[in-house]
């Protein structure tokens, strides 16, 4: 073979190897809506706040069951903590200014799901899941009995935050709560998908797929899970402290069971391993919630239930296969 | 002097079942070593066991002299021990081109790279395309490796061990389920390897085993019942009588 043609060979290599890293129309279209609805939805300010935490949350999940297959019933431990972290930083004044304060959170959380992970990882799906809710239980017990701190069933008052980069002042409209959260849910998704599309990111899949292949190409397998695990639960902790820093309040429903069984609607909604299904997930989430839940205030829930249980029955893969056919379309021609 | 691998003593039980029992076996470097047996005599097993895929119940594992008997799977492969599988163990979801990546950049250890797009390292991507090329996979690194018909699944499985450069290379029937007329494909790239390149392999094709190997252990019930070389064995009476059935070794 030719010095030319080896090049071009390896050329067209790296041209495919990066080629799922390659931004896609639609990418730019769903966060152009994101930054314009910042402008256009004022007063939905609050709710679309909520929604970009949540999002941010269901991103922490869609790394855990998209990319490495880990399924976690018990991902509100690391939110809850979060939360409380970042209440307890503010509440005691010891990081005054709120993104230092989140990033300082991020750490800690990190290094609890770091040790957690060597608990978790042990065990096959259904153990790993009675592992992941168990731990969230005594998190919310944990928080529940020392009240000298956390306030108990009260909840964490006293919360109050400084001025963003000392500019802002947090508003009751949620106007510098909603850009604050959608800058950290898009920097937090740039990281997010460079994670996913480098060799790292692509080992995982390797592992999900098939693990015994990957630890006999040398692929340390427990070390990839513990390390995906360890920034998904940042990611967590991080939407948590989101939550306590935009409402300037935590409470012990922050661990609750519903936040992460709510978590798997919207990735079912959603779809999982794409990123995108978090994100599209807690928009569809909740504003069905708020729409249904202005329709029928008390049964809610039953039409929540009643749409889930459709999705189930006519698929999933159909769902994601629609979205896969309009993607097609809207990256025609972009190769 | 040491050999390229080494067993002693190693046993393993599942249960009551005794699937390897008290082997030890050395392998030459640079042999062609031959792993024989009828079926269920604990070959697979073996090669488990030296992968690290399952722990000795007992005995120890050398590699280059190494003990290696407690180090995870991972680890071996990192010390040049790589195996391929006897049924094929991809990743059905990736292309080959992504699979082969994978093991490179392993090897060069940019596996855990986190910030770095795949695909940026000249480096890997040279390796990979060596590779592609060696194992005729060019033409479909950019399919799914799930719907490649089976005898490319098959290349890319030996081409998978190949990327991780192997010091000994364990094949478990590499040509196993593929037609006669594409062996000769796969076999001449493992025939192509490096002469200081240690294989020790299964194969249930006697005129394939008899043909590559300069060395020949036969595995009877978990045990090891000879060893020699290609000519020795083929004049034991014992071993045919082993492959003809259990009840004339007695004679």
């Amino acid at each position: 073979m030719s010095g030319a043609a080896m090049q071009d060979l390896t050329a067209q290599v790296a041209y495919h190897l990066a080629r799922r890293a390659r931004w896609r129309g639609l990418e730019y279209v769903f966060w152009a809506a994101a930054l314009a609805s910042v402008f256009f939805l004022p007063a939905k300010h609050l709710i679309l706040n909520e929604i970009a935490i949540l999002a941010l949350f269901a991103l922490s999940l869609d790394l855990l069951i998209g990319y490495a297959g880990i399924i976690s019933l018990g991902h509100a431990a690391y939110f809850g903590f979060g939360a409380y972290a970042a209440g307890l930083i503010a509440k005691h004044g010891l990081i005054g200014e709120p993104v230092l304060a989140l990033l300082v959170t991020g750490l800690v959380v990190a290094l609890l799901g770091f040790i957690t992970s060597f608990l978790v990882l042990r065990g096959s799906d259904l153990t790993r899941i009675m592992i992941t809710l168990g731990f969230s239980l005594i998190l919310r017990e944990v928080a529940n009995r020392f009240a000298g701190l956390t306030g108990g069933a009260d909840g964490l008052q006293g919360v109050t935050m400084a001025p963003l980069l000392g500019q802002f002042t947090f508003d009751i409209g949620g106007h510098v709560a909603y850009m604050y959260s959608l800058t950290v849910l898009f920097v937090m998704f740039l990281v997010a998908r460079r994670i996913v599309y480098s060799p790292f990111g692509l080992s995982l899949r390797a592992v999900q797929g098939n693990a015994l292949r990957a630890a006999a190409i040398g692929i340390g397998v427990n070390w990839r899970l513990v390390a995906i695990y360890t920034i998904a639960a940042a990611y967590a902790g991080i939407a948590g402290a989101l939550l306590t820093q935009s409402t300037q309040f935590c409470s012990l429903d922050v661990f609750s069971f519903e936040r992460s069984a709510d978590l798997f609607v919207v990735l079912v909604l959603g779809g999982v391993g794409y990123l995108y299904g978090g994100l599209v997930g807690a928009v569809l989430f909740k504003i069905t919630q708020d729409w249904l839940a202005g329709l029928t205030p008390q049964y809610w829930q039953f039409w929540v239930g009643l749409t889930l249980v459709i999705i189930v029955l006519v698929g999933t893969e159909r769902l994601s296969g629609w979205l896969r056919a309009i993607r097609r379309l809207a990256f025609k021609g972009q190769g | 002097m040491s050999f390229a691998l080494e067993t002693i003593g190693v046993s393993m039980h599942f249960g009551g079942i005794c699937a390897s029992n008290n082997v030890s076996l050395q392998v030459q470097k640079g042999a062609r070593h031959a792993l024989i047996g009828p079926n269920g005599a604990g070959k697979t097993t073996l090669i488990n066991l030296l992968t690290g895929v399952l722990r000795p119940s007992a005995g120890q594992i050398l590699l280059e002299g190494r003990d290696i008997t407690a180090l995870a799977a991972h680890r071996r492969v990192g010390l040049g021990l790589v195996r391929t599988f006897q049924i094929n163990q991809l990743f059905g979801e990736l292309t080959p081109l992504e699979t082969i990546g994978l093991a490179v950049s392993e090897r060069m250890g940019a596996g855990g790279d986190w910030w770095r797009v795949a695909g940026s390292r000249g480096a890997v991507d040279r390796q990979i395309v060596e590779i592609l090329e060696r194992f005729h996979l060019v033409d479909v690194m950019q399919e799914r490796t799930a719907i490649l018909p089976y005898g490319k699944q098959r290349l890319l499985e030996i081409a998978l061990a190949i990327a991780c450069r192997p010091q000994v290379l364990l094949l478990d029937e590499p040509a196993a389920g593929v037609p006669e007329e594409e062996r000769h494909e796969i076999l001449a790239t493992v025939a192509a390897l490096p002469r200081d390149v240690t294989v020790l392999f299964i194969e249930h094709d006697m005129d394939l085993v008899f043909s590559f190997s300069d060395r020949i252990s036969v595995l009877v019930n978990g045990a090891l019942f000879t060893e020699g070389s290609p000519d020795e064995v083929s004049r034991d009476e014992r071993v045919k009588a082993v492959y003809l059935g259990e009840d004339e070794v007695d004679d």
